[in-house]
């Protein structure tokens, strides 16, 4: 068993900072992107209008369907669709 | 004053493959430092690369969490990832610059310090909220008596003290016989 002296152990605390909160929250809300996407795929097989309008204009497509057009979520809806 | 039994790595994890979303923010939350600190420490990579590596380290990891073969292993798991995902960065940037790709001295070395660090952390989170808020924000956050004190509405004078004594319960706790040892990193 190691023994840590007070030192050591402040050492050893001071060498994990928190990354930004943003960052940290990005990575928690990646389940609900990929249920975004899953949604955004499926209608877009589904309804041709919708699909049309993604090609057309993707950002604006996305927002008047409801969904925040982050550049991560566009990024993973053109490469799930091969827009 | 309560101390917490922390749910242990294999466990959160068989929690995520079921499709607990709490579990997933609970395990970013848990790797999130450590993941930070190979990319910036380890691997100096700037913000802005950091940034990418971090996010894409857990998007993978969201994506490959069903093929882990031990759920134990998720560690050295998203360890051996943040380094691979680091070491591309880098020699992209060494190409776009023209440069020979710079060898990342003493990284195995930093590695195994944040695996130590990691395991002191875990240790933490088994303490009063008291004590892990007054550690995190003094030594990982480098926040002054002042403002610990205004945070946490205590005097400032009784800051240090307070430091001293949680600093030996996080002792005590590392040195529990029944605790596990450091571990070492290995592959998932």
């Amino acid at each position: 068993m190691r023994h840590y002296d007070e030192e050591t152990l402040a050492d050893l605390l001071r060498t994990l900072p928190a990354p930004p909160h943003a960052w940290v929250k990005a990575a928690q809300e990646i389940p609900l992107a990929r249920k975004g996407l899953d949604d955004i795929v499926e209608r877009a097989r589904a309804d041709k209008a919708f699909r049309d309008a993604l090609i057309a204009d993707l950002e604006t497509a996305l927002e008047g369907a409801g969904y925040d057009p982050n550049p991560a979520l566009t990024e993973a809806v053109r490469e799930r669709l091969s827009l | 004053m309560v101390a917490h039994v922390v749910e242990t790595d294999a466990q959160l994890v068989a929690r995520c493959r079921a499709g607990d979303d709490d579990a997933w923010r609970e395990l970013v939350e848990r790797f999130s430092r450590y993941v930070y600190a190979i990319s910036v420490q380890a691997y100096r990579l700037s913000e802005s690369d950091a940034e990418d590596v971090f996010q894409e380290v857990f998007a993978r990891a969201y994506v490959n969490l069903p093929k882990l073969r031990d759920d134990g292993a998720i560690r050295p798991w998203l360890a051996q990832m943040t380094r691979r995902l680091c070491l591309d960065t880098i020699r992209a940037s060494a190409r776009e610059a023209s440069e020979e790709l710079p060898e990342p001295a003493g990284s195995d070395d930093a590695i195994a310090k944040l695996d130590e660090a990691l395991y002191v952390h875990d240790a933490l989170a088994t303490l009063p909220d008291n004590c892990q808020e007054i550690l995190d924000r003094f030594f990982a956050r480098d926040e002054s008596y002042r403002n610990i004190g205004e945070a946490l509405d205590l005097p400032a004078g009784t800051i240090a003290s307070r430091i001293s004594r949680c600093l030996v319960k996080l002792k005590t706790e590392l040195e529990d016989e029944g605790r596990k040892p450091v571990p070492a990193e290995s592959g998932g």
